[in-house]
């Protein structure tokens, strides 16, 4: 560990370590604008430059230089300071003084920086550069006579996303950042670029001109458009989110979030449920749906009188709280009727390690081969993907069962036959029995299959799990998929059981994929926050409150519990879920043993204690492969169809809308014009 | 004054055929088997005794740079020449003529420094505008290729070596030498980060040296005629002959291998016919291409043509490109011109040089014609100053120099007009 001296202060840095991350473990403060711990080093704003003995006797970028042994660095020095004065002059003399209707205003590191290093005034007086706007799509703004060309939405693109789609044109002063062709950037992580441009050239284009910063409540949640559970910050401002925002966690997100996470917050105040429902029965609007009270709404569930025949069925997007005070409530009245897997598949969840991403987001980046079995990883889990391209990138050999999609790293297709995980041709099954950290990740497209059981022989073939590693991976794209399995939300049969019991009630929990015609004879009770799929068919309608609008405990894919907060109030007489579900218990006079949100969740606690603490959920090790399983069919095609549209949040928000028909159809659009 | 039999570039003028006969007739391709014979370090150690110092304009002592090559490859990695011929400074053109009159000199050099640096090839990066010389090098090279001078078992030697010839694009910018790195792996043309330098990661990440063509071209000859005859030339530290290449107000603009340390006066009398107007007409010399500060007349005259002469009167050989500068000239233009240069060829990664050199050229073209005030004449110092010694590569300082010699030999020039421009400006508005 090499030993340097920061102002005279003496530190032992790491081994690696970078002149810059020497000085911050000293805790001095070094401006940058380049520098971005996630992404490669590019030196090119020369804003962190420090005074390094020994060396040449100019400032050096402390970005860019290792700390070795014995370096002496001053970042104190008339030296430094004036350096950094003339840098930021430099940026500032072609930056325009828009900061009153920058968006970026409030946050922008330039203006933090200049604050804190800049000279007072300019002693630039001819005319500004302008350079003309470039289209980025509908999510990211630009307005690039702003830029400082510091190249992190560059890097990003090229390094995290792996889509070669920005860059830079020209040279010298006339050097302008623009995608290709001035196309919209289309990949699932690009509003990323939002949050690392340091000014207000890449912008929010939903959020432009919407609230300052300083306005905006900072609630912290957990992300629902998927099963990463990334941690996000929900920005709101009276009863409205203004926007989503990434939280840094290394196990989950990193620092990243899909644009889906961060844009389909406009889908919560559009299409919602606000008021109560019910279907007419009889008269003029008959089978339509009426607005009623809460009291009419309960006692016609009353009048059902299911006793113990209802069921519950969990949507994708519902935390563990309202999962377990509807499980309470059917326990209450004799029944365990639970199901979240609402497409109907039916694997086997007597083994909770059978179904989790066992090795972690953050430990498959250390995989060296790796086998996905009917997984569209990018649009199941972009951030997942991200992970994997990281593997690739140190060495990690990549093979995919299934349709072809774009991996943006080199993977290798075995086709479309799931017979293949038991019959692997023999340069793969080389690989793997090399590999040190071998892996499979089975997506839905695999579990639909019934291919699980196979998936678990191949883990006991190629052994993977071994001493501190375990490759045995499932990849869930629901929410709330890993925490209903671990409150029993699943049938031996699926759906399948759920229906042959032929319930009096059906209370869905949000479920909006679900093929409610099985159920046309029954009392079907939708508590939901939008107007989407499952309320159309409802015959009672509850409204209830989206992610942002309760408390609540989510479990993402890889089994790590974690908590996300109220942001907002829900809109109209939308409630939260478990208040409803409590008051449904008054009426269907049960006991479910709960009368405020603490005392369910510690019911639900004491019931599942991995719940009770934020972290990776302890499930025990995989279970014994049976030596039998194979697995048969074709993967046709991958579970999502649309990334843009996947839940009822994102298919009432316009923005998604526009993505979809943009960025996923805008060839087809094109071709129709012509 | 040189004699010619101490001439390294016989045909420097073309009075003969390039190709590799008349070659062979002048000396080239003469067993060079037995000078690889020599062994890479023996051939590394007479490079530095020769005491040649790099004639790409900073002066790096060769036969070290070559010593920082890995002896041998730990990791498979093979190490590579980049011949850097993307001559583009303003007042340089040496390269030129030794690729168009003498391609098989720098041929030969390539195969026997690439030996003693252990490369497995040459790439030979040449300016996209010499098209001629483009043409005439790869014919060059094929026919070397075609004699099995190059190739595999080059020159019997029992040493596989290839050379291959790049042609840029056009940008200044890819001179520099990471830059140029860049340009060959198909990438935009900007400098990298040192460290890692490119003797321990370069081209395609392997170890790779990038030399000046003369540098190399002149290596056989050393090798031949030995490091103490090369070393009897010029002063110490300052050892050898070089291409001079001597432009602008002189009777006869010419390039020509002389002796380093030559007095100017000597190499301006001897071969280039004088100054126009004769000795007292002379205003200013630029003595090593655009990107060092211009010298005036009186330091000029006496001073010896080498890196450390230059040096001492606040200036630098460069590349030897004598830029001379007699009454007529328009000085403020002369160096406003050369800043829109450095602002047109800047490569836009780091922000001093990309903000920088924009600046500095507006404020020349003020100062050009005097609107300006006469404070801002050390405002642009300062900028200049902000600009030296803040970027990734010596594009800034290059960019920098001329104007700060400027301020400092011909600021009462500057204020000069300054105050007359305003003058007019003032009785105007009466």
């Amino acid at each position: 560990m090499p030993k340097v001296t920061v102002d005279g202060q003496e530190i032992e840095v790491p081994e690696g370590a970078t002149v810059l991350q020497a000085c911050e473990l000293a805790g001095k403060e070094i401006p940058r604008f380049c520098y971005h711990e996630r992404l490669s080093i590019a030196g090119n704003c020369r804003m962190c430059l420090v005074e390094v003995k020994p060396g040449p006797p100019k400032p050096q970028a402390s970005c860019a230089l290792p700390a070795t042994d014995g370096q002496e660095i001053r970042t104190d020095t008339p030296m430094v300071k004036t350096a950094r004065e003339g840098v930021m002059e430099f940026l500032l003399i072609n930056h325009p003084l828009d900061c009153p209707i920058c968006d970026q205003g409030g946050e922008c590191d330039l203006q933090d920086q200049s604050i804190a290093y800049g000279r007072g005034a300019t002693r630039y007086t001819m005319n500004k550069r302008a350079v003309t706007e470039k289209y980025m799509g509908p999510l990211i703004k630009t307005i690039m006579t702003r830029c400082i060309h510091c190249t992190r939405c560059v890097r990003f693109s090229e390094e995290i996303a792996g889509v070669d789609e920005i860059g830079a044109l020209g040279r010298g002063e006339d050097m302008e950042i623009t995608t290709y062709l001035e196309q919209a950037a289309e990949h699932e992580l690009s509003a990323n670029v939002i949050d690392l441009c340091p000014v207000g050239a890449l912008t929010s284009r939903p959020y432009a001109f919407e609230a300052r910063p300083w306005e905006l409540k900072k609630t912290l949640s957990i992300d629902v458009s998927d099963a990463v559970g990334a941690n996000i910050r929900l920005d709101s401002r009276g009863r409205e989110v203004m926007r989503a925002l990434p939280r840094i966690n290394d196990d989950v997100n990193e620092e990243w979030i899909s644009d889906k996470a961060r844009y389909q917050i406009d889908g919560l105040s559009r299409r919602r449920l606000d008021k109560v429902f019910m279907r007419q029965k009889s008269g003029k609007g008959r089978g339509k749906l009426q607005e009623a009270s809460w009291d009419e709404a309960f006692k016609a569930i009353a009048k059902a009188k299911p006793g113990k025949d209802i069921a519950a069925i969990a949507g994708d997007m519902v935390d563990c709280e309202t999962m377990f005070a509807a499980k309470a409530l059917l326990k209450a009245c004799g029944s365990t009727l639970l199901e979240g897997r609402q497409t109907g598949m039916d694997y086997d969840v007597s083994n909770l390690a059978a179904v989790n991403f066992n090795s972690t987001f953050a430990g498959i980046e250390t995989a060296d081969a790796i086998l996905i079995v009917g997984s569209h990883i990018r649009w199941e889990a972009p951030l997942v993907n991200v992970r994997l391209r990281k593997a690739v990138k140190r060495g990690a050999k990549v093979f995919v069962v299934g349709p072809f999609w774009d991996t943006t790293y080199p993977a290798v297709f075995l086709g479309d036959e799931l017979s293949v995980l038991g019959d692997l041709p023999d340069e793969v099954a080389e690989v793997f029995n090399s590999a040190e950290r071998p892996a499979i990740i089975m997506g839905g497209a695999a579990l639909a299959q019934g291919a699980l059981g196979a998936g678990l022989r191949f883990a006991d073939q190629f052994q993977l799990v071994r001493d501190g590693w375990n490759g045995f991976n499932v990849l869930h794209f629901s929410a709330a998929r890993m925490g209903g399995l671990m409150l029993g939300y699943a049938q031996k049969g699926g759906m399948k059981d759920i229906v042959e019991a032929k319930p009096k009630v059906v209370i869905s929990l949000g479920a909006d994929e679900m093929d409610f015609e099985p159920f046309a004879d029954t009392l079907k009770v939708y508590i939901g926050h939008h107007g989407d799929k499952g309320a159309h068919a409802a015959d009672i309608i509850l409204p209830g409150a989206s992610y942002a609008e309760k408390d609540g405990t989510y479990v993402n894919t890889e089994g790590r519990v974690q908590f996300a907060e109220k942001a907002v109030f829900a809109p109209g007489d939308a409630r939260e879920d478990w208040t409803i579900l409590r008051a449904l218990a008054d009426a269907l006079k049960v006991e479910v043993g709960f009368d405020s949100f603490a005392q369910l969740q510690s019911a639900m606690i004491a019931e599942v204690p991995s719940l009770g603490e934020e972290g990776l959920a302890d499930l025990g090790g995989l279970p014994k492969a049976d030596e039998k399983a194979t697995a048969e069919g074709t993967i046709s095609a991958y579970p999502i169809k649309d990334f843009y549209l996947t839940n009822p949040i994102a298919r009432a928000s316009e923005v998604m809308h526009r993505c979809s028909a943009e960025l996923l159809h805008g060839g087809e659009l094109a071709e129709a014009a012509e | 004054m040189l004699a010619d039999k101490d001439r390294i570039f016989t045909n420097l003028y073309g009075f003969q055929d390039w190709g590799l006969k008349a070659a062979q007739q002048r000396g080239d391709w003469d067993d060079t088997k037995a000078l690889i014979a020599r062994g890479h370090d023996n051939i590394i150690e007479e490079v530095k005794a020769s005491g040649l110092r790099g004639r790409g304009g900073a002066g790096f002592p060769t036969g070290l740079k070559w010593s920082f090559m890995p002896k041998e490859s730990k990791d498979g990695r093979p190490s590579f020449l980049v011949i850097n011929a993307d001559e583009s400074e303003p007042g340089s053109c040496k390269d030129r003529e030794i690729i168009r009159h003498d391609p098989h000199k720098l041929i030969e050099g390539a195969l026997v420094s690439g030996y003693a640096m252990r490369a497995r090839a040459a790439y030979i990066y040449i300016r996209g505008e010499y098209i001629r010389e483009a043409e005439t090098l790869q014919a060059a090279i094929d026919e070397a290729y075609d004699a099995g001078l190059i190739g595999k078992n080059a020159a019997k030697s029992g040493y596989d070596f290839d050379v291959f010839l790049h042609r840029g694009a056009g940008a200044y910018i890819c001179g520099e030498e990471t830059a140029m790195i860049e340009s060959l792996e198909g990438k935009k043309g900007q400098p990298r980060l040192k460290p890692p330098f490119p003797a321990g990661a370069g081209l395609y990440g392997c170890p790779t040296t990038v030399n000046n063509v003369e540098s190399i071209a002149v290596v056989p000859t050393i090798l031949r005629r030995g490091a103490s005859w090369f070393a009897s030339f010029g002063r110490e530290n300052n050892k050898g002959t070089k291409l001079f290449q001597i432009s602008g107000h002189v009777n006869k603009p010419c390039v020509v291998e002389e002796a380093l340390s030559i007095p100017f006066s000597e190499l301006i009398e001897k071969h280039c016919g004088g100054i126009t107007g004769g000795k007292d007409n002379l205003l200013a010399v630029i003595p090593g291409g655009s990107s060092v500060p211009l010298v005036p007349a009186e330091q000029i005259w006496d001073a010896p043509m080498d890196f450390d002469g230059l040096k001492d009167l606040g200036s630098g050989l460069g590349t030897a490109g004598v830029i001379v500068m007699d009454k007529s000239t328009d000085i403020v233009r002369a160096i406003s011109r050369i800043s829109y240069f450095y602002k047109h060829e800047s490569c836009g990664q780091c922000t001093p040089c990309r903000e920088g050199t924009g600046w500095m050229w507006r404020m020349m073209e003020r100062l050009r014609t005097g609107d300006a005030a006469i404070e801002e004449i050390d405002m642009l110092q300062q900028v200049t100053k902000q600009v030296e010694g803040h970027t990734i590569c010596a594009l800034g300082d290059a960019a920098a120099w001329p104007i700060q010699g400027l301020i400092r030999h011909f600021r009462p020039e500057l204020e000069r007009r300054i105050e007359e421009h305003n003058a007019q400006f003032a009785e105007a508005a009466e």
